[in-house]
């Protein structure tokens, strides 16, 4: 990328206000990348005003004088692109943790760059294409084993493409050439990305496949599909997190990137040492090898956690490109704007609602935009599903960030503090959650999981939602005070509360749901339901119904992983003792 | 080294220097009045026109005619190993009439984050003594718990009472405690010290004392100053360090008074937006490192202003902090001691830190039924109040009766009581075992036969 205009590279420091700097004397873009100081710390230019040029700066700025030098170098904020990034562990500029460990210990200091991928390592690349093959930008020209993910080593987006002249496999490192055009470009593995911009598709498809995650609430009730956008609110101290680790499990993405943006140094290491120590339940591999890590702690520069979500859908866009589902998530967003903020607030910026700036809204939509289910230049399709956490002051999702977030996202998984409180887990609201691709994923699960899910789905929320209007009645005058029937019906609600949507991320079997098994105890729930109407037709008292024994056997199902002799005998049981009660 | 008489404007903590030579960003400066004290300032902004100070003390006595003398460096705390038993002011200089501190190494007081790479998680549990923390919210190693407090709660006796009970169960390492007071009262902080004395705890402490009166900016650099010494102690010399804070609601205010003299576009409730970031830089310096020794274990202090839990403070400290223990000021009404409300309290490294080979096997399964019952019961009261005790059923009665319980028997202890983790699970099981056993849904078939005390009683006779 050369500037034509660029001539002063070299300028000078004018003012130091925190992690925004101002420079004069030097020519630049917007968001060109530039050196600050004698440290050459890394920055971002933001604004520009007549001569001067406002930089926010990636690292600390203490002792940073004016009258340093500013180097421009003409380059935007990019990622590094090619085999060696899965595994990998981040901070919010692509510099890999590990690598900083080893060269300036156990504090992040500063001053120091390190590439996002090993520049010396080699790979073994296998040519798919040969001699004198015509490809174009995004076509696939190879792949390297890279986990036991196979990594596909494309022509650039930005490549002009042509007729191979040289191609052959063997061991190399990103930077050497493994293929030459006839009009002498050479293709290496690796590529550069700017962050802030999209990598382009070929078209943009319909929502109709739904991520599985495992998670009964979200599978069975409010689904996401592959390719969508979700948010998930919280109050602190809703298993905001929790929730958000176990999609990154169980989510059934081929890969997944996770962003910690501003969240908390010691739950970053329990992703750090848990994801290594992870079995990926359908290769029975690490699940690291399909992972790649962001961790910008709130502690850390604050510059750098507003590029780590940047960085983050960049790389997820390059894998979506290669024809893989990716599955992003970004813990925390509000973290990101509040970035945003408090740059926007050094720049003394005319303010938006609560000191947002007021490009917060097209910030975010810009953001969410980059998630879809494509189809690629190349001609496969890929997926990235963005699950966005917010976290709104207060509890209170009035606030911006909440209120954007919900105008751009289709799943809204609304997690309640009170829910956490009476440790009912995954404590996410059924009262106010929605999913909006539920329409469009109808035909998937009639076809996937049973033409009576969907019915079934709409029967358990039916239940849900008449339970919230009993309670409001139970609340002041009493249980007893009901008819026969909504007896039961509450008790049918609560046994769909604690048997189906609470689930435990800690235990080994409940941790993951397959469909069929939500599949399974819903309708065990929903026969109870049928056979205890039918009972209460023949005149048993709700004691009677709701004192039947074996639907307290029901739980237990949760944890068995080979639950279907148990599920039957406690059916049968069941039945029996409706038939006992009859014959009474 | 050049001094200045450049002051152009002051305007509350914040002085205004022009035309100086190039100033660093965050450097120390030394204001010298015409009487010829010394005061300590930070670089707020620095431009080749003008540099803004921020002063640790008062600006009573600056005037034009003051000279500032830039120092070229940032602000460093001497540290060394003498420091154990020592009382230093909110600024770091000895008040106990001792001598000087020996500096064995000079420290930034800003602290670099700990690379998250290099983390250890936490895992080793710390008994408290306290059954509401041990048993439900229990603190781990590394990890930081804030006490969510209001005026007038005793806040202050529980912070003592986890400083002096403190401890890993079967480990010989003993806690050092580093206290940092940030504007509390002359009183206060002779309560703390007389307790500290009193129970020997002063000779492994560090502390630091920014009363009521003590300038309020100083309090930004005590927190700082404390959690360097903590940090030292920790990952130099291999300690386990307690670090306790108190009171983080007035460092927030000296933050939003320099927001204000600054004239910064303020957030919620007038405080800077930077906040987050700020509160961030002290809860995380809390952790370990793989492969060190020490530990960095964090109790900030708050208190909420008119018991608000939403309140920016607490709001933006829950979301940094790895949960909350709060102080209730309606079990305190009703006698309770500690006035400590489970069902808001929270501690996400808890499992972590509990289980087989931490506390024991039935620990997390105890908890969440123990909180699930309490939940239940004590929205039951509510509705009590509407019907009355007689209109409920017979289950709703047991858990109605299981919240008091709860609250009179596991939740109230003595200020010296020090329960083992066992008691605190036993006494969870004794409280179980007032409601039939289908009630227990949350715990195992297999747990309950080995731990209920009706099986016990079994076993044993």
């Amino acid at each position: 990328m050369k500037k034509g205009t660029a001539n002063r590279t070299q300028g000078v420091l004018k003012r130091i206000s925190g992690p925004v700097v101002t420079a004069v004397g030097l020519d630049a873009h917007m968001y060109d990348v530039v050196k600050v100081g004698n440290e050459e710390l890394m920055g971002e230019v933001i604004k520009i005003q007549g001569e001067n040029i406002i930089i926010q700066v990636y690292e600390d700025t203490a002792g940073i004088r004016p009258g340093e030098p500013v180097e421009n170098t003409g380059l935007s904020l990019a990622v590094e692109l090619g085999p060696g990034l899965l595994t990998s562990i981040y901070d919010g500029i692509q510099r890999p943790l590990e690598v900083l460990v080893d060269k300036m210990g156990n504090f992040i200091e500063r001053g120091v760059s390190a590439p996002g991928l090993s520049h010396e390592k080699k790979w073994e690349f296998v040519p798919t294409v040969k001699k004198g093959d015509e490809v174009k930008a995004g076509d696939i020209i190879g792949t390297v084993q890279e986990t036991n993910i196979v990594h596909k080593v494309m022509v650039p987006p930005r490549s002009k493409g042509g007729k191979i002249k040289k191609i052959s496999g063997g061991n190399f490192t990103v930077d050497e050439t493994v293929c030459t055009f006839e009009d002498g470009t050479e293709i290496a593995m690796l590529q550069r990305w700017p962050v802030r911009v999209p990598r382009p598709v070929k078209e943009k498809l319909n929502p109709d496949i739904p991520l599985i995650t495992g998670q009964r609430i979200l599978d069975g009730l409010f689904p996401i599909a592959k390719g969508g956008t979700a948010a998930i609110p919280g109050p602190f101290g809703s298993g905001k997190t929790v929730t958000q680790q176990q999609l990154a499990k169980w989510s059934d993405a081929e890969i997944v990137v996770y962003i910690g943006c501003g969240e908390r140094g010691n739950e970053m290491t329990e992703v750090l040492t848990e994801f290594p120590e992870l079995e990926d339940p359908k290769t029975g591999k690490p699940l690291m090898e399909r992972t790649v890590l962001i961790a910008n702690t709130s502690n850390m520069p604050v510059a750098a956690r507003e590029a780590s979500v940047y960085t983050g859908i960049t790389i997820a866009e390059y894998f979506r490109d290669m024809g893989y589902d990716v599955s992003l998530m970004a813990d925390s967003t509000s973290r990101w704007a509040e970035a945003m903020r408090e740059i926007s607030s050094r720049l003394e910026e005319m303010p938006g609602e609560e000191g947002y700036p007021a490009y917060l809204a097209a910030r975010l939509s810009e953001f969410y935009e980059r998630a879809g289910r494509v189809v690629n230049n190349n001609g496969t399709s890929g997926s990235v599903s963005v699950i966005g956490a917010v976290s709104p002051p207060g509890g209170d999702f009035s606030e911006p960030v909440t209120q954007n977030t919900l105008r751009i996202v289709k799943v809204f998984w609304a997690l309640d503090a009170k829910l956490s409180q009476r440790r009912h887990f995954p404590a996410i609201n059924w009262l106010n959650s929605y999913s909006l691709y539920l329409d469009s994923l109808n035909e998937w699960y009639d076809k996937e999981v049973s033409p009576e899910w969907n019915p079934l789905r709409a029967w358990a929320m039916g239940v849900l939602q008449k339970e919230a209007e009993l309670q409001e009645i139970v609340q002041l005058v009493g249980s007893d005070a009901l008819p026969d029937e909504e007896q039961v019906t509450i008790e049918v609600a609560r046994m769909i509360r604690e048997i189906f949507l609470q689930q435990n991320a800690y235990d080994p079997v409940d941790t993951y749901c397959s469909m069929s098994k939500q599949y399974d105890m819903m309708k065990a729930i929903k026969h109870y339901a049928d056979l205890a109407r039918a009972a209460q037709a023949g005149g048993a008292t709700p004691a009677q119904v709701i004192g039947i024994r074996s639907k307290n056997e029901l739980p237990q199902i949760k944890f068995i992983s080979d639950y279907v002799p148990a599920l039957e005998k406690i059916l049968k049981d069941m039945e029996a003792e409706f038939d006992a009660m009859r014959a009474a | 080294m050049k001094e200045y008489r450049t002051v152009a404007q002051i305007a509350g903590p914040l002085v205004f220097v022009e035309k100086t030579e190039p100033v660093g960003y965050n450097e120390l400066v030394n204001i010298v009045t015409a009487d010829g004290t010394v005061k300590r300032g930070q670089v707020l902004d620095t431009s080749d026109e003008i540099v803004v100070v921020q002063v640790f003390e008062t600006t009573a006595g600056i005037g034009r005619d003051s000279g500032i003398r830039f120092t070229g460096e940032t602000i460093k705390m001497p540290v060394g190993k003498d420091m154990l038993g020592r009382i230093l002011s909110g600024g770091g200089k000895p008040i106990d009439g001792g001598p000087e501190i020996v500096p064995e190494k000079r420290l930034e007081i800003t602290g670099a984050a700990i690379n998250p790479y290099a983390r250890a998680p936490p895992a080793d549990f710390i008994q408290t003594g306290i059954s509401t923390i041990d048993g439900t919210n229990t603190l781990v190693r590394g990890q930081k718990l804030p006490i969510f407090s209001a005026s007038g709660l005793p806040h202050n006796d529980v912070a003592l009472q986890i400083a002096r009970q403190a401890k890993v169960p079967g480990s010989t390492e003993e806690f050092a405690v580093v206290f940092a007071a940030m504007g509390i009262t002359r009183e206060e902080a002779n309560y703390f010290m007389a307790d500290f004395e009193k129970t020997g705890a002063l000779e492994r402490a560090v502390v630091f004392l920014n009363l009521a009166d003590d300038p309020a900016v100083e309090r930004i650099i005590t927190p700082r100053l404390a959690l360097t010494t903590a940090e030292y102690l920790a990952f130099d010399l291999g300690y386990h360090v307690l670090v306790i804070l108190t009171d983080m609601t007035n460092y927030c205010e000296a933050l939003r008074q320099i927001g204000a003299a600054r004239e910064e576009v303020p957030g919620r409730r007038g405080y800077p937006g930077y906040m987050y970031t700020d509160l961030a830089g002290i809860y995380e310096r809390a952790g370990i490192i793989k492969g060190v020794k020490g530990s960095v274990t964090q109790i900030p202090i708050l208190t909420m202003p008119g018991d608000d839990i939403t309140h920016p403070i607490p709001d933006l400290t829950g979301y940094i902090t790895e949960g909350q223990i709060v102080v209730n000021r309606e079990l305190h009404r009703k006698g309770i001691y500690p006035p400590i409300n489970v069902l808001p309290s929270l501690s996400r490294l808890m499992n972590l830190g509990i289980g087989k080979g931490h506390t024991r096997e039935d620990h997390k399964k105890v908890s969440d039924q123990l909180y699930a019952a309490y939940a239940e019961g004590n929205d039951l009261r509510g509705l009590v109040a509407i019907v009355g005790k007689d209109a409920l059923s017979e289950r709703d009665r047991m858990f109605l009766e299981f919240a008091d319980l709860f609250e009179d028997r596991f939740v109230r202890q003595g200020l010296y009581e020090d329960r083992t983790i066992e008691g605190t699970l036993d006494l969870g099981w004794d409280l179980l075992s007032t409601l039939p056993e289908e009630q227990l849904v949350r715990i195992d078939r297999e747990l309950i036969q080995k731990y209920h005390p009706k099986y016990r009683k079994k076993a044993q006779g």
